[in-house]
């Protein structure tokens, strides 16, 4: 573990240089590194932007507009928060549980999110350095160099992200602000139309899923040396399983394994997350760290999302998927595989698995008819848990008599990998930048170790020309000595700060 | 069956000004109730799969917030380009298109962006005043542009220049 460069010991004589924002990152990161006169590096430190004010934006409204509302948090993942919130607002309203008609209708919306967006990271944003190299021309470092190079694999890319908004769409109800979730079930089937629709594309989809997974793996049979050691740093796991162990993205029990694999704690019921979990607060950051109570902060942190999970499970409950995960697992050769970059590889076996539960879903009677809605004794609270396409996602609410929500709690998928993407960030930065000159490649390196977790910093805010990236050199005193900027077109310009 | 003029705006209606684009849309779609011909689209941001969206189009305007735009609003001719995205999942206007060329194995679309200037963009905050004042100057250009014939308007916008302003209309 690198938690030595978290702070070091005489910051005051040290140089500074800051990546702001982190690229191709949802929302806004900041990485800040202090070097020394010989380019050491002494300290590095990924920061995130606070979640809170969406706590208190949640505050306040009538418990059954907060499964729309909530999806106006995130862009990128509206339809985790849709479902996380639903889940969480079923304990309010009684529906224990939802009829088989809700859950399988969610289950199909929830598995194509997961599906897509698991899609779009790794065509859109993590091929690009993993294609061309961490190092390899800037310009070309991006979806529109991938398109140029392999329009072939971009295509699948842009197709998958189709389909899984198109089970979305039928889903949810609309293509963006879906309503097809509400406390206590879903508020309409899928039609047969649509059904068929779908079913057309799935084998092709199914196809293209084994394909991507196929050149995970061979991205890593490519480089092993690379995929296994840059960025590794030990961690617990923790996710959602099954009650028999299974792989479970919608509703489960929570899981966790130390970093040997040995299972930490199992079957715990995620109403009960607060006596698993604590957040820890450091004065440098605004996003908390979360751990294990039972280990403490120094040794409680733990990764969540795809690599947690496939690690997690004691198996895939689909014959492809499965046959993927054990392939994955003989990579680690009996050890867990603790690498950042094999979230890749793992994030595409999860496509498959999200495939193959889309077609079981579509062949089954009960998304076109069926109770759509239940509901019992009214409860002043809920706790939703839900495996996001990134981890492990928390919603958790009390509600008053009046209807409106009176309190708030989320932990998000990025902040539960705080404390492993700031270690991962600091084995990269030791290995690769320390002691040398720093150019646009090298801190690239700090950035695909971030995008490996695929972070999403909950900010859809995007307007145009709001995303430079900027890298100061800053010495002791604050005085910036050299700059070099990114602008939005992707022109790079470096120099005297005037 | 696709419609031979597409709309798309983009934006979060619950964070302040980046509500522009979506507002402008539903605008347009209200007054538009009667003009065949026009599809209306918005969503949170734009991304990969919406290069789909293009495919049949005679044209396309893009509608969204800016910080960098002249108030009231700019107008922009988009051109594929293969610029790098920084920042976010998502795609610009022209790195959309040049999706398209990758996956369609054409040229899109002629393409329009209106970028509508924006300044204030907080969770749960409303447009600012001075954005709805914007929105306001820019559903009426969006108004001419959707009622004017195609062929004038291919004059309006010389499609070499993707970077160049075009009179606001303000």
């Amino acid at each position: 573990m690198n938690r030595s460069l978290e702070t070091a010991a005489h910051p005051q004589g040290l140089k500074r240089v800051a990546i702001e924002p982190v690229s191709r990152v949802e929302g806004h990161g900041k990485v800040t590194i202090l070097l020394d006169e010989q380019h050491r590096v002494q300290q590095v430190r990924l920061h995130i932007v606070e979640f809170r004010g969406f706590e208190k934006f949640i505050e306040g409204r009538p418990y059954w507009e907060v499964p729309v509302m909530v999806q106006r948090l995130c862009g990128i993942c509206p339809v985790s928060h849709h479902l996380a919130a639903s889940k969480a607002l079923d304990h309010v309203v009684g529906a224990l549980p939802v009829t088989p008609s809700a859950d399988k209708i969610r289950r199909l919306m929830h598995y194509g999110q997961v599906m897509q967006s698991n899609a779009l990271h790794f065509f859109h944003l993590a091929s690009p350095d993993l294609l061309f190299g961490f190092d390899s021309e800037v310009n070309r470092r991006n979806i529109v160099g991938v398109a140029e190079a392999h329009p072939d694999i971009a295509r699948k890319g842009v197709m998958l992200r189709k389909f899984g908004q198109e089970v979305i769409r039928v889903t949810a109800g609309k293509r963006v602000h879906g309503t097809g979730s509400v406390p206590g079930g879903v508020n309409k089937h899928v039609s047969a139309a649509d059904r068929e629709m779908l079913q057309r594309d799935v084998a092709q989809m199914t196809a293209w899923a084994r394909d991507a997974v196929d050149i995970a793996k061979q991205l890593h049979a490519q480089n092993p040396a690379l995929y296994d050691s840059f960025g590794t740093c030990r961690s617990n796991m923790l996710s959602l399983v099954r009650a028999d162990g299974a792989l479970e993205l919608y509703d489960g029990v929570i899981r966790a394994r130390d970093a040997a694999g040995a299972i930490l704690f199992d079957g715990a019921s995620d109403q009960g997350y607060l006596d698993l979990i604590e957040e820890e607060v450091k004065p440098w950051s605004y996003m908390k760290f979360p751990f294990l109570k039972s280990l403490g902060p120094a040794a409680g942190w733990y990764r969540v999302g795809p690599l947690a999970r496939l690690q997690n499970c004691d198996f895939v409950p689909s014959p492809l998927a499965e046959s993927e995960r054990r392939e994955f697992l003989d990579w680690g050769h009996g050890e867990p595989i603790h690498a950042p970059l094999a979230y890749h590889w793992a994030r595409m076996i999860e496509v498959l698995h999200c495939m193959e539960v889309i077609a079981e879903l579509l062949d089954d009677p009960d998304i076109l008819a069926g109770e759509r809605m239940a509901g019992g004794a009214r409860r002043r609270g809920g706790i939703g848990v839900i495996e996001a396409p990134r981890g492990t996602l928390i919603h958790h609410y009390e509600v008053g008599d009046d209807d409106l929500v009176t309190m708030c709690n989320l932990i998000v998928s990025t902040t539960h990998n705080n404390q492993a993407m700031n270690e991962a960030v600091r084995s990269v930065a030791r290995e690769y930048l320390d002691g040398q000159e720093l150019t646009e490649g090298l801190l690239n390196h700090i950035e695909v170790a971030i995008r490996a977790y695929d972070p999403c910093l909950s900010c859809a805010t995007h307007a145009l020309g709001q995303m430079p990236l900027e890298v100061s050199l800053i010495d002791a005193r604050g005085e910036t000595l050299d700059r070099v900027r990114r602008s939005s077109q992707g022109e790079l310009q470096r120099g005297a700060v005037g | 069956m696709k419609t031979g003029v597409l709309v798309f705006g983009w934006g979060n209606a619950s964070r302040g000004d980046d509500a522009l684009g979506p507002l402008c849309v539903e605008r347009l779609r209200e007054a538009c109730a009667d003009l065949p011909g026009v599809e209306f689209l918005d969503d949170y941001q734009l991304q990969v799969e919406h290069a789909l969206d293009l495919v049949g189009r005679e044209r396309i305007l893009f509608i969204d917030a800016s910080l960098g735009a002249p108030a009231p609003f700019e107008v922009v001719p988009v051109t594929a380009a293969a610029r790098p995205e920084i920042g976010t999942h998502a795609l610009s206007p022209s790195a959309l298109l040049q999706v398209y060329r990758a996956v369609q194995g054409e040229d899109a679309p002629p393409s329009t962006l209106l970028a509508i200037r924006g300044q204030a963009f907080e969770l749960g905050a409303a447009p600012s005043a001075a954005a709805l004042r914007h929105l306001d100057a820019a559903v009426a250009w969006a108004l001419n542009w959707l009622a004017a014939p195609a062929a004038s308007r291919r004059r309006e916008l010389p499609p070499t220049s993707s970077a160049e302003t075009l009179p606001t209309g303000a």
